[in-house]
Parts: structure tokens; sequence; C-alpha cells
């Protein structure tokens, strides 16, 4: 699939090519960068209503913010774009309520289709290794061989199923909680028929299991594919059971899962859990900051955003600032730039990320590869100088730079051209000097 | 009676709960900006992909003379219009018997159902089918398939669990070959398109039918949940790219999802839509009708 972000990125830039002169985020610009981002999240799934719900309120925050000094306009967009995201889909939630009568119920709900057996399989094994004792009952008595499939599921997670065959699910539901008391099962997993959330006698049915057994969690299992009606389903499972949470299934695909955002707004409850594989043991935790990444379809870059601000801490900015101003910028601090580099995913990568590179137009020039390799060779030749040498350069003579050749495996060519090379950062540097101008990531 | 008309009856307790956006639209009275816009907007709540539904509202933009949108069904019709006529290139889904219809597609689409209701669709058509149970995978999945094969008396061919899917294939080639079966219909397992181990094992599958069984049409069905959104798309092209697609089939329009990606689909790309499923019993199975489909999305 084309990575999304790259459009997105490119027509932000777009609206915001004449911004670069200025400093804040205007009116108009916001109102058109928005649209790319409505557009952005309807192609993800995230429902229009949802959608829109969410661009009105990223507008108010955008609004005359101040541009960050290291990020392009576009970037600072999709920076408060992706923090909202996340904020919205709310913190890293995966704990389970615990009743405190044994045995907690959990019961489990959802479309047909959505994943709730293989879910509910998973669950037990997620809780049988956190030491828990589980029981999975089988309640899907509709679905040809649904019991037979919790049951195969159930041994291979060495966990026991409670199944009475095709018998009234609120029954075996209740049964099924009396066994486990009995028993000494701490958790009863309910896994129920899938059903259309307009299908008022199962829905119906769902109630009955859920007064009799009093689940402490509900969850709504929601396949991470699936389209606008995401808020219809979650509304009226929410409406009708008030389910306690989500769990996302079939994530390893390539969908970015805009769903769960839709279901996230209309019910308020957490995404509990990701399902990212066919395997038992692919149950993962819900990460909003990574989902939120997947729905604007950006991948890695924006980490690498956060990973700049990180880097480059405001310290580090004055400090060099301050340098610059006293004209003391020496081969130490030449070095400490190239751990910054470095730290932040090489050169390749914070080019795509500088103002006006677009992702495009550097693919497929190697230009970060060799760049890269050279940098590790200057790092070389400073770290083979002694500390007297990196202060002051002009004590290098031949000699001395044969010394650092040999010490550092480069010639003294090189290490000329390091030398040309800081002389002119230096002079760049007296440029900036009292001008406002700065430079790149800093 | 058409599938359409069938759901009405479940659809209508739920209209007054659902936010009728097409509704929206035309309570605006001009035909400006702001009706274009809701009406993007509209047609993406259907699941449309953003970009066919701003083709087509260029399109109906370049119809229509700007002005009141007082005659909505004037309005309605040409929109039906330009839908209908971006979609029907599609070609036909036509079957010649003997045949044999693989089923794909991801998992939890409601495919083994599908199968169930084929059965049942062809025989009383008065065709022989016999089953394939090659979703060896899934836990209990050839149960379930064992289930809808007794439910419409037909023959099931079946191995034991985690075997050789391409082997039961074979095996019941051989069969259909045997019994004369005018219809063999193959169920696989359901898989992520993105899984490319996944996607060789069903090339396999798919090599095993056109080399024992070359005199017999090869059909190949991707079933697609009408719940899912624009990752569709995806999974159809990435399917074609695989194996080859002739058909889709679209599940579970009985609830409030409309499908309308396929619309897009059938824009871009050449394969046909033959059937929609409607429900869960033996019988909740259509054929594809283009009209039809753009009257429900109204």
């Amino acid at each position: 699939m084309a990575n999304v972000f790259s459009g997105l990125s490119e027509k932000l830039n777009h609206v915001f090519t004449k911004l670069t002169k200025r400093g804040t985020l205007t009116e108009l610009e916001i109102k058109q960068a928005m649209r790319e981002i409505r557009i952005a999240l309807l192609e993800a799934d995230v429902n229009l209503l949802v959608a829109k719900d969410f661009v009105n309120k990223v507008s108010e925050k955008a609004l005359g913010q101040a541009v960050l000094k290291s990020l392009s306009p576009t970037q600072q967009v999709i920076k408060i774009v992706s923090e909202e995201l996340t904020e919205l889909m709310g913190s890293t939630n995966s704990k389970l309520l615990v009743s405190s009568e044994l045995p907690t119920v959990i019961m489990m709900c959802g479309l047909q289709g959505a994943g709730k057996t293989t879910l509910s399989g998973k669950l037990a094994l997620h809780l049988k290794k956190s030491g828990k004792k589980p029981l999975l009952c089988a309640c899907d008595i509709y679905r040809p061989a649904a019991i037979n499939q919790l049951k195969v599921v159930g041994s291979q997670a060495g966990v026991e199923v409670y199944e009475e065959g095709v018998k009234n699910p609120v029954t075996i539901a209740k049964n099924a909680v009396k066994y486990a008391k009995q028993y000494g099962f701490d958790t009863v997993i309910v896994d129920t028929a899938g059903r259309l959330h307009i299908d008022e006698e199962l829905m119906q049915e769902l109630i009955d299991i859920s007064s009799e057994v009093k689940p402490t969690e509900i969850l709504l299992t929601v396949d991470s594919m699936t389209g606008q009606d995401a808020v219809n389903v979650a509304k009226s499972f929410n409406e009708k059971l008030e389910i306690t949470g989500c769990v996302l299934t079939k994530l390893d695909g390539d969908t970015r899962g805009g769903a769960c955002l839709s279901v996230k707004a209309v019910t308020g409850k957490p995404i509990k859990f990701a399902s990212v594989g066919e395997k038992l043991q692919d149950l993962e935790p819900f990460y909003p900051d990574r989902m939120a990444k997947r729905i604007l379809g950006m991948g890695d870059v924006l980490s690498l955003i956060e990973k700049a601000q990180e880097v480059v801490t405001e310290e580090d900015a004055r400090k060099l600032e301050k340098k610059m101003k006293e004209n003391s910028f020496t081969l130490e601090d030449f070095l400490e730039q190239f751990e910054m580099v470095k730290k932040m995913g090489g050169v390749g990568d914070i080019m795509n990320m500088l103002p006006g590179m677009g992702m495009g137009k550097l693919k497929g020039v190697k230009v970060g590869e060799v760049d890269e390799k050279r940098i590790e060779r200057q790092k070389a030749i400073i770290c083979s100088m002694t500390k007297k040498e990196r202060r002051d350069p002009s004590l290098l003579n031949y000699s001395r730079k044969n010394r650092i050749a040999s010490g550092s495996g480069t010639t003294v060519q090189e290490i000329n051209q390091l030398l040309k090379q800081f002389d002119q950062t230096k002079q760049l540097m007296k440029q900036f000097k009292g001008g406002k101008k700065r430079l790149p990531f800093m | 009676m058409g599938f359409f008309s069938k759901l009405a009856s479940s659809l209508k307790k739920t209209k007054d709960k659902i936010a009728d956006t097409f509704s929206r639209v035309f309570s605006i009275d001009r035909i400006g900006e702001e009706f274009y816009d809701e009406l993007l907007d509209a047609l993406v709540s259907s699941d449309l992909s953003v970009n066919f539904a701003m083709e087509i509202v260029d399109e109906l933009r370049e119809t229509m003379i700007e002005g009141s949108v007082k005659d909505k069904d004037f309005v309605v019709q040409t929109l039906k219009d330009t839908l209908i006529e971006k979609c029907s290139d599609a070609g036909e889904f036509e079957v010649e018997y003997p045949t044999v219809i693989m089923m794909v597609g991801v998992n939890g689409v409601g495919k083994t159902t599908t199968i169930g209701k084929l059965a049942n669709y062809y025989k009383q058509k008065g065709k022989t089918v016999t089953l394939c149970a090659a979703d060896t995978f899934r836990a209990a999945a050839s149960d379930q398939l064992t289930e809808w094969a007794n439910r419409s008396d037909v023959r099931i061919i079946k191995h034991s669990e985690g075997a050789d899917p391409s082997a039961v294939v074979f095996d019941a080639i051989t069969s259909a070959k045997a019994k004369g079966t005018d219809v063999l219909i193959i169920d696989t397992a359901g898989r992520l398109h993105v899984k490319s181990n996944l996607m060789e094992e069903l090339k396999k599958m798919s090599r095993v039918v056109e080399r024992e069984y070359p005199e017999a049409q090869f059909l190949k069905l991707i079933v697609l949940d009408a719940t899912t959104g624009q990752n569709a798309s995806s999974q159809v092209e990435t399917f074609d790219n695989a194996i080859g697609l002739d058909g889709v089939v679209l599940t579970k329009l009985d609830g409030t999802a409309k499908g309308g990606f396929v619309l897009s689909m059938l824009s871009e790309n050449c394969v046909p839509v033959a059937y929609v499923g409607v429900g869960e019993k033996l019988g909740d199975l259509e054929e594809f009708n283009l009209e039809e489909f753009v009257d429900g999305l109204f």
C-alpha cells in the first residue's frame, strides 16, 4: 500500500508553503489543513461525525499556536493531531477489572465474525499466564460448531470449557458461574454468539445473560477493519449492555483502524486489548499512540519528530546558542552534534523531516547512507584527537594529523576535509550570531 | 423479492435511531457548495471511498444546473444514474457447469456460512453439489461446514484438522469428477491478505484445481463483509493479484452497514459482485442487483 503519510504530508506542505516565513498558524491555513486531515481520517475509516468533531477540536487547539522552531508547520499540525488522537483514545489500560466476589465474569459480545471465540481463547491464555484460573463458557448455540471451536481453542490454551450443548444461553451462563464457584475458578469468560446490533431478540438475550451473571467486564469485540458502521454497532451495544471496554481484533492486517476512534468516541469506554495475530498468544495491550500514528498513516515519522524534540532539549539549544555568540564553538561541540544526529536516527531520516524536503524527493537517493558512513569516520577522527587539539584545531600540524589518521583509520585528506567543514560551520554560525535564524532542528 | 425489500422490515426498526445522512443532504434548499459537501459526506458515510465519492460529486456538479433542490427526486435520480453508470462495466458473473468455486477472504467475513447458502442455492437449481472443507486451520471449521452440508443435504469431503488444504482439494476434485458433481465449492481458511505465506498456500490450492480439473470452470470468489470500511479494496486487490478473482460475495447486508465500498470497487476494477448475503438462514442469499443496491443506499 502506498504510504498515506507522504500524501497527507505533501498536501499539508502545500497548504503551508506560504506559512514557513511566518510564526503562527492562521485561521485560513488551519481550515485548509483540517480539510486534508478530515479526508485522511475518513480514508482511515473514522466515522464522519467523529472526524468532524475531532477536526473542530483540533482547529481550536492549533489556532494561534506558535510553530515550534524545530518543526515545520506541517509537522506541527500533525503533532497536534496525533496528540489529540492519542488523548482521545485514552491511556494504555489493559487491566481487566476484578470482581470482589469471585468468580469475575467477563462477557464477550459483538457482531458475527468479529473474532469473539478466538479472542475468548486469547484472553483465557492471558489470564492463565498471569496466574488466574479461568473457565471458558460456550454460549454461542447458534453458529454451527461454535461450541466445538471454543473447545478446541480452550484445549489449545489449556483452559477448561464449560458447555451444555444447544440450550438456553442464559441458563448455560448461570450454570457456568455455579460450576466455577464449585471448582475454584476465579474468572469465567462467557463467549456469546455473534449478533447484529439491530436484532432485538438476540440483543435481549445478551441483556438477560448480563442480568443473570452480572459480568464485571462486558467487552465489545470490534473488527479493526470495520468502516463507518462501527459507530452504530458500538452505540447499540453500549446502550443496551453498558459495555465496560472494547477489544480490537485483526490488527495484524493493513487496515488503518479508524473504527477504534469511532468506537471510543461514541462509547467513551477504554480499548483494553488489541488482537494481532493467528496464534493464541497474539494479544497485546492497546497502545493509543501507536494507533494514532496508524490512523494517520505515518508510521515512524512522528516518532522521529518526537525524538528530535527529545534529543535536542531546550537546554542543548541554549548552550549552543551561547557558544555561537561567544564564538567558542569547538570540535567537541561538533562531535556532540554528530551524536545528536545519530540519536535521531540518521541523516537520511532527518533530511526527510526537514521542512521543504518531502519524503518523495529523497527516495532512491542514497545520500543518507553515504553521509552516515562519513559521519562515522569524522567522529573517529575527532575522537582520535587530544582534548587540547579538539579545542584548538590550529595546533594540528602534519605530524599530528598523521597520528590522528592512523589512530582513526582514516587519511590526512579526510582530516583536512573535516577541518574545512568545521571552519565553514563556524563561518555559518557567525552569520547566525545576532540574527534570529537558527540551525535546523535546534 | 429483491434483497433490499426483504431487508426493509429489519431496517425499519432502527431507522429512527440511525442518523439518516442523506435526508440532511436534501434538507438543504439550494444546490451549492454546502450541498455538495454534505453529499460527499453522506456518500463517504456509506463507506464509498473518498476518491470515488469526490468523483461522483464532481460529475453531479457538471450535470446539475445550479439552483433549487426542491425537486429532490430529480437530484436523487441523477445521482443514482451516475452511480449505476459508473459501476456497470464490471461484467457479469456467469457459471458454466461443471464448475469449481473457491471461496476466499479475510477472517470472519462469513465464508463458511456463504458456502452453506450457496450449496442450497445450486441445489435448488437442480445441480449436484459437493463441498470441500479446505479450512483445516480454524478450530472446528470443518464441523461447521459439515453442519451446513447436512442442512442442504449435499456431500462433503474433509480431512482432519491441520491437514494440508491442497490435499483436501485434490481429494475433493477426484471425488467430484468420479461422481460427476456440477458444483464443487471449496472452503478456505480466512487469512489476512498481508500474510504472504498464507497467500502462497492459496496459490498452491489454486494450482491444484487448475492442474487436476482443467475441464471445469474455475471461479474464485472473494467474500467481503459489508461492515468493512476502506480496507475492502486492499483485500480485493491483494487476493486478485495472488489468484485472480472472478467475483465478490457481499455478506452481512442485513445489518446497518451499507457496503458502499463495493461501488468504488466496481468502478475501479472489473470484478463483478455475484451474490449478497442477507442473513444466517439457508435461503438468505441473493443474486446481486446493482440498481437495487444503489437504491438501498438512499
